[in-house]
């Protein structure tokens, strides 16, 4: 499947945000600048970018705790998503969410979730919604290997296949469930196997390989326009940090973070692609770089000089008929 | 228009008519829905004039409340019925965790018209997993509007405006009450504003606050009451969240005595809610200490003897109304 340069350089630069917003967000959390708990995807951009890469504005998406990467595929505006770290009232949520629980309902982002697998049950109503509006639109919730073993990912994922709704089931296995392998929690060597359990599409896909993900991607999304139904994929990749920011990590081995890290990094191979096909040169990467750099640092001015909230700005946006 | 004298069930499904017929956003999901239009009979003819707008679903309580969540914020107004409220536990992370929190914690980017609909209560011989009432929970949930009718003129007038309401309504009504019969407006616009209480009988020597089938023992007990000369005002609160704090305000400052009267248990039930906020703002108006009426605080047992003890009686309103009237 052929995609234009423009595309490939358009997710090229997408991946380069995602890991410079992110590095950013990990150096002001650890200077104290960000309140909270981050959680990080460095190392995940391949999944988010590839899977974004084939969506529309009005398409849907729900995500994680560990969702700026999928926020930032999907065409959110980094300032107010700095301004939303540091709680601060220019922020998406006027400060109210925090990293956990950042929106953009204008772009159908349908929210970052705090509750592991949260997003399933919500997608299954976003499809369903899709399907009684008769639109093609589509409906793709991300979600952890460690989700994956909670129960309402199977009541969402049997009652999206009963009803054929438009929706992607996207697990991002990214081998680590907080302190818990992967392994050690599910049976299962392919994620993507549960699917057969719904009688929906499976596939397994290299995470860290965007090309691959966004054809698969591509195959899932056009299904589920044509009104085929749900379908399941497993990007299996690596989550480089721990569980949050701060975490000391000595339930794994440094040893295997580094060999992801060096040998398996998703910006590198499709950067190292993109300098073979001739689409990117390292003069052209390297401004691309500086590019996201000077937004990126735009977007943290704009941060910072904004003010927070005031104190009882905390009662209201409770209801809409108050 | 002159009223009609229609059961509970007839009322909501009147409003369910009227609401689906207005707006085509309207839908409805949950078990068992069209086979016997609801366990209840609640959905009468609902399937045959909306066809594909009263879905069933598997027995997927997380789902289903997903699903009203998540249709929800995509533009779609659900009515999720939960088939017994008592299986609320299985949708709690979607109710607490997502309805209730979604507008606010992203900054009141969204609304989320969701009715959730609850039949609730005892009184049916069907023990501990399926006689609860658990509205207290969801008050206690920042976010959610509590709705409890009694009579069905209120059920009806409550549901329309649960429905046309933009934030997520957990709607409880009284399994028991279904087939109670009352008086119900014809007017077709007939709406109960969300918050506003009803004084159902006036009286001058104690305020009995209550909702649900709480209403119903209040009633008797003041029929009994009026024979010994104590004449109760009976205040059906119809909706807990939001509050009409006036109304109770008002009766209160007249009888100086209040008893609260729900079919909860009594321990942190609603009732524990009100008193506290009766003592702290209108403790100059009291003549005795506010007392409450509620379930025994155990399970809800099967067989009749002790299922009836547990419950709150007509005789145990009137043990309260003495005790404050010191008689």
């Amino acid at each position: 499947m052929s995609t234009d340069k423009k595309k490939l350089l358009e997710m090229y630069r997408t991946m380069v945000t995602i890991r410079q917003f992110e590095t950013m967000a990990g150096e002001y959390f650890a200077a104290g600048q960000i309140p909270g708990f981050i959680h990080l995807s460095i190392g995940q951009e391949g999944s988010s970018t590839g899977v974004c890469s084939c969506l529309r504005p009005d398409d849907y998406v729900a995500t994680t705790h560990r969702g700026h990467g999928h926020m930032i595929a999907k065409g959110a505006d980094l300032k107010r998503m700095v301004a939303e770290l540091f709680g601060k009232v220019t922020g998406y949520c006027k400060g109210k969410g925090g990293s956990m629980h950042i929106a953009d309902f204008s772009i159908g982002i349908l929210g970052a979730n705090g509750v592991v697998a949260g997003g399933l049950p919500l997608i299954a109503g976003a499809g369903l919604s899709i399907k009684l509006r008769k639109t093609d639109q589509v409906a793709v919730v991300f979600f952890g290997d460690g989700a994956s073993n909670r129960g309402p990912v199977h009541e969402a994922m049997n009652m999206a296949a009963i009803w054929k709704l438009p929706v992607l089931f996207v697990v991002e296995n990214n081998q680590w469930a907080s302190t818990t392998p992967q392994g050690y929690a599910c049976a299962l060597g392919d994620l993507c196997q549960r699917a057969a359990g719904y009688n929906m599409p499976g596939y397994s896909v290299d995470g860290n390989d965007v090309l691959a993900v966004r054809e698969t991607t591509l195959k899932a999304v056009a299904a589920a326009r044509q009104g085929e139904g749900p379908s399941m994929i497993e990007n299996k990749t690596y989550r480089i940090r721990g569980h949050f920011e701060g975490d000391p990590q000595k339930y794994r081995d440094q040893a295997e973070v580094l060999t992801w890290q060096e040998k398996n990094d998703p910006i590198r191979r499709f950067e190292e692609h993109l300098v073979k096909s001739q689409i990117l040169t390292k003069k052209k990467s390297k401004v691309i770089w500086d590019e996201v750099k000077a937004e990126l640092d735009a977007a943290l001015e704009f941060a910072q000089s904004s003010p927070y909230p005031k104190p009882e700005d905390a009662l209201q946006d409770l209801f809409v008929n108050a | 228009m002159s009223d009609r004298i229609m059961s509970a069930s007839a009322a909501l499904a009147e409003a369910l008519h009227e609401e689906m017929a207005r707006d085509e956003t309207i839908f409805i999901l949950g078990e068992d829905l069209t086979a016997h239009a609801g366990i209840f009979g609640q959905f009468k003819g609902i399937p045959e004039k909306f066809p594909g707008r009263i879905l069933d679903t598997p027995i997927s309580e997380a789902a289903i409340a997903g699903c009203g969540v998540g249709s929800a914020l995509t533009g779609m107004r659900p009515i999720v019925d939960f088939h017994f409220s008592d299986f609320v536990t299985c949708g709690m992370d979607e109710f607490c965790n997502q309805a209730a929190k979604i507008r606010y914690m992203f900054g009141g980017q969204v609304k989320l018209p969701m009715v959730v609909w609850c039949p609730d209560g005892a009184g049916l011989r069907a023990a501990a997993q399926h006689s609860q009432s658990l509205e207290a929970w969801f008050v206690h949930t920042p976010g959610l509007k509590v709705v409890v009718p009694s009579e069905p003129a209120d059920v009806k007038g409550l549901m329309k405006a649960s429905i046309r309401d933009d934030d997520p309504v957990m709607f409880f009504q009284h399994k028991r009450l279904f087939r109670r019969e009352g008086h119900v407006p014809a007017d077709p616009e007939f709406i109960i504003p969300l918050g506003r209480a009803a004084v159902k009988r006036p009286g001058k020597d104690v305020s009995l606050l209550t909702y649900g089938s709480g209403f119903f023992l209040c009633m008797d007990a003041a029929l009994e009451l009026a024979k010994e000369g104590i004449d109760a005002e009976v205040v059906d609160l119809r909706s807990l969240k939001p509050l009409d704090m006036e109304t109770v305000a008002a009766s209160v400052k007249k009888t100086f005595r209040a008893v609260i009267v729900h079919e909860a248990c009594v321990t942190g039930g609603f009732g524990a809610e009100l008193a506290a906020r009766i003592q702290a703002e209108l403790f100059d108006h009291l003549d005795a200490p506010v007392l409450r009426v509620g379930a025994k605080d155990v399970p809800i047992p099967f067989s009749p003897p002790m299922e009836d003890f547990v419950l709150p009686k007509p005789a145990d309103v009137i043990a309260a109304v003495k005790t404050v009237c010191y008689r």
